[in-house]
């Protein structure tokens, strides 16, 4: 069982807070809430407390400190760096997967912006395909943050387009439409979590707290434009297959029964990186850039190209605009 | 001591009773068994032992859960008269319609736990310990109302209960305004729901000003018709008074509220098939079936047949004030606005997707076990509080510390209980 180590704690206060600086009201709580845990999973088939080895035992307490550690948002520079240390050594320690996790903040002068070309796309979905393996996307359910719909000439109609054509493309008489989450300025997914375990970044992207997340599905219900993703089970990543370099918010390794969504490539992104989708596409059908940047190949388009969005009657307004050559 | 007494006597009466009484409770206990073992499969595997998907992400349990809250409002349309207008007929039914208050609301809970993918995270809703992103999210809200209500339909008959056991009258003043609360209170907790599903513009099917209206309409109406189930079995199976006049009453507000409910589901109806636009296209799904897809088709077309039909049926007086066909009207009742509210409100608000995706839903056996389980929790909660609520309110348990009282403290409410095998029934006619 993969959540196991979460339950033991018994007895040794002293041992299980060796990171923690103090033990403020919500570590107290979050004790005492521990022995609901306990009673609840105690069919979870712990070893004897004697018996585990000292591998064991530091998985158990650094997953139960991770179970009483707070909401990211509200986080210290201090305790971000503390949960890194944990969850770094975690994967080691689970998987045997050596990780790097980043917590870069937001770039002072950056909003990012997207633009999709659609007469450019032919839908090879190469995009998706990089966007998986960058991302550490569940391999057994076949998460795509990525959608790609072929349409027929004529309308952009979506009830009439189709994401999961498997034939030769480009298909005569149709173009391509590609859709991810389009960072809304104004997030409805955002507004409705009950316990802000998402939130919009000064740099404009949307991120997801998984540790945080209670998995209600209120943001995926809210969201216009299909763009969150839930981890119905414990989501499977090969070991060999998994991109060391992460980041808290963004590709790091999630638990089961959360949701996760696309972050532009955050932890490419605020290394001053292309998303993944973007240096993937083989026909230049995406731009990504700083809208903030008067310079940036986004602003240009944005100003030379007649573009849309989509809904943009539901007022979201997303930083993902579409345009034609 | 006599807070202990009157523990003392509803644990008695909880646990004694004829044998059906045991047959019942026993059954009960095993659907809750089950479904404890179909939840600790999902605990194990994952929320993906459902049926539902990100196509689908609610199901059968928000499905049950905004049914289950209109159920627990309905309580008002009785607490009102009888506290608030002081109306006689009701006085001895408000009770009961608190006890199906507090069972409603613990299935609500319960369908909500059961679908969050991180039960273990659910303290971070805790203010303070957590963070309640209140009043921006309208869950959050929900969390509030609900359990606000829980806690006043808990305390308020609690209050009004320990008064008569230890012989006092309860006093208006510490009771009624919390009353008065509790009738506003329930509005809120019905309309808080619909508005949380109205208030997402992805979703078209759902966001209508119409929702929260139609919320209560049907809950008003599934609402006072199980009321009429409850007395009615209550009536023929103990000693415990109900008049006629509580059941000509009820019959009365479930008959007008169906009607009510009935004019939304035309103007629904009409405002999205006279000129079916976009917006309109998950209503075609659920009434008409889209691409060859019709999985609710025949659900919800049952659901309105019924529905209409008992609506009818009570509307004639004759019909109505017959026991014999008021009450398989109100099953039928209940049930087609559960399948309405069940099937026909949650899940065609996600097919097709906001992206014109259609991925169909159906539930699988854990969720299946799981609902019946709940389910069955509630009635067991039910059973519970009617059997320790009548014989105090029937005044046959007393606190043994009052004077005047036995002096064996358990021989009372044991034998002073009516006990059902030996109780003849009561006929209305």
């Amino acid at each position: 069982m993969r959540q196991g180590p979460v339950v033991g704690i018994p007895g040794s206060g002293e041992d299980l807070v060796p990171l923690q600086k103090r033990i403020d009201r919500r570590t107290a709580l979050g004790l005492l809430a521990g022995g609901a845990v306990l009673g609840t999973q105690a069919t979870g088939g712990c070893a004897p407390l004697r018996a585990e080895s000292d591998e064991a035992r530091e998985v158990r307490q650094l997953a139960w400190q991770e179970y009483i550690k707070g909401n990211y948002q509200f986080m210290t520079e201090e305790e971000r760096a503390e949960t890194i240390a944990r969850l770094e050594r975690l994967a080691t320690l689970q998987r045997g997967a050596d990780v790097t996790i980043r917590a870069t903040g937001a770039q002072p002068g950056v909003v990012f912006g997207y633009a999709f070309n659609i007469s450019k796309c032919k839908g090879f979905r190469s995009c998706v395909e990089a966007c998986i393996n960058e991302n550490n996307l569940d391999r057994r359910a076949g998460t795509q943050y990525i959608r790609i719909f072929e349409m027929e000439d004529g309308e952009v109609d979506f009830d009439l387009a189709d994401a999961t054509f498997q034939h030769e493309v480009p298909a005569e008489g149709h173009f391509y439409l590609g859709t991810q989450c389009f960072q809304c300025a104004n997030p409805p997914c955002v507004r409705v979590c009950p316990v802000g375990a998402t939130w919009q970044e000064p740099d404009g992207i949307t991120v997801v707290d998984y540790d945080w997340c209670i998995g209600c599905r209120y943001c995926m219900a809210a969201c216009p434009y299909w763009a969150r993703r839930f981890n119905w089970s414990a989501p499977d990543v090969p070991v060999p297959e998994v991109n060391p370099d992460q980041h808290y918010l963004g590709n790091r390794a999630r638990k089961p029964g959360v949701v996760e969504k696309c972050t532009f490539c955050i932890h490419r992104t605020r290394q001053g990186r292309l998303p993944a989708c973007v240096e993937a596409c083989p026909t230049g059908a995406r731009v990504f850039g700083n809208l903030l940047d008067p310079d940036s190949e986004i602003r240009w388009v944005l100003a030379n190209k007649r573009v849309f969005r989509l809904k943009e009657d539901l007022k979201t307004e997303p930083r993902f605009w579409y345009f034609t050559d | 001591m006599h807070l202990r007494a009157f523990l003392l006597t509803a644990l008695d009466s909880a646990t004694s009773g004829g044998r059906r009484y045991h047959l019942w409770m026993g059954t009960l206990t095993l659907i809750m068994l089950a479904g404890a073992y179909a939840y600790s499969v999902q605990l194990r595997q994952g929320l993906g032992v459902t049926g539902m998907s990100d196509h689908v992400s609610w199901g059968l349990y928000i499905s049950n859960f905004t049914f289950l809250v209109g159920l627990a409002a309905a309580a008002m349309m009785l607490v009102l008269p009888a506290y608030v207008l002081e109306d006689v007929d009701f006085g001895r039914a408000v009770l009961l319609a608190e006890g199906v208050a507090v069972a409603a609301l613990v299935m609500c809970l319960g369908f909500v736990v059961v679908d969050i993918g991180n039960p273990m995270g659910a303290w971070h809703l805790i203010p303070g310990l957590g963070y309640l992103n209140w009043p921006r999210s309208l869950l959050a809200w929900d969390v509030v109302v609900l359990n606000g209500y829980l806690a006043l339909n808990l305390a308020i008959p609690f209050y009004i209960l320990y008064s008569h056991y230890v012989g006092r009258r309860p006093a208006k003043r510490r009771y009624l305004p919390w009353m008065y609360i509790s009738v506003m209170w329930a509005v809120s907790i019905h309309l808080v729901t619909a508005f949380l599903l109205a208030g997402l513009p992805a979703r078209p099917f759902w966001n209508t000003a119409l929702l929260g209206p139609r919320f209560l309409a049907s809950a008003f109406t599934a609402g006072p018709a199980f009321m009429i189930l409850l007395l009615w079995f209550v009536r023929r199976n103990t000693t415990y008074a109900i008049s006629d006049g509580a059941f000509h009453k009820l019959a009365l507000i479930t008959t007008v509220a169906a009607q009510i409910n009935l004019v939304m589901l035309v103007s629904e109806l009409f405002y999205k098939f006279y000129w079916p636009t976009h917006h309109g296209i998950n209503a075609r799904y659920l009434f008409l079936g889209l691409d060859g897809h019709r999985a609710l088709v025949p659900w919800i077309w049952t659901a309105i047949a019924l529905n209409v039909t008992a609506t009818i049926a009570l509307m004639i007086h004759s019909i109505r004030r017959n026991p014999r066909w008021l009450m398989p009207a109100c099953v039928t009742l209940f049930v087609s606005i559960w399948v309405e509210k069940g099937m026909g409100l949650v899940i065609p608000g996600f097919v097709p997707s906001p992206l014109g995706e259609i991925v169909e839903y159906t539930p699988t056996w854990v969720e299946l076990g799981v609902t019946a389980g709940i389910w069955a929790l509630g009635l067991f909660v039910l059973t519970v509080l009617v059997r320790v609520a009548l014989p105090i309110e029937g005044g046959e348990a007393r606190s043994p510390y009052l004077e005047g009282a036995p002096a064996t403290r358990m021989a009372r409410p044991r034998s002073a209980r009516p006990r059902r095998d030996d109780t003849p029934p009561v006929r209305t006619r």
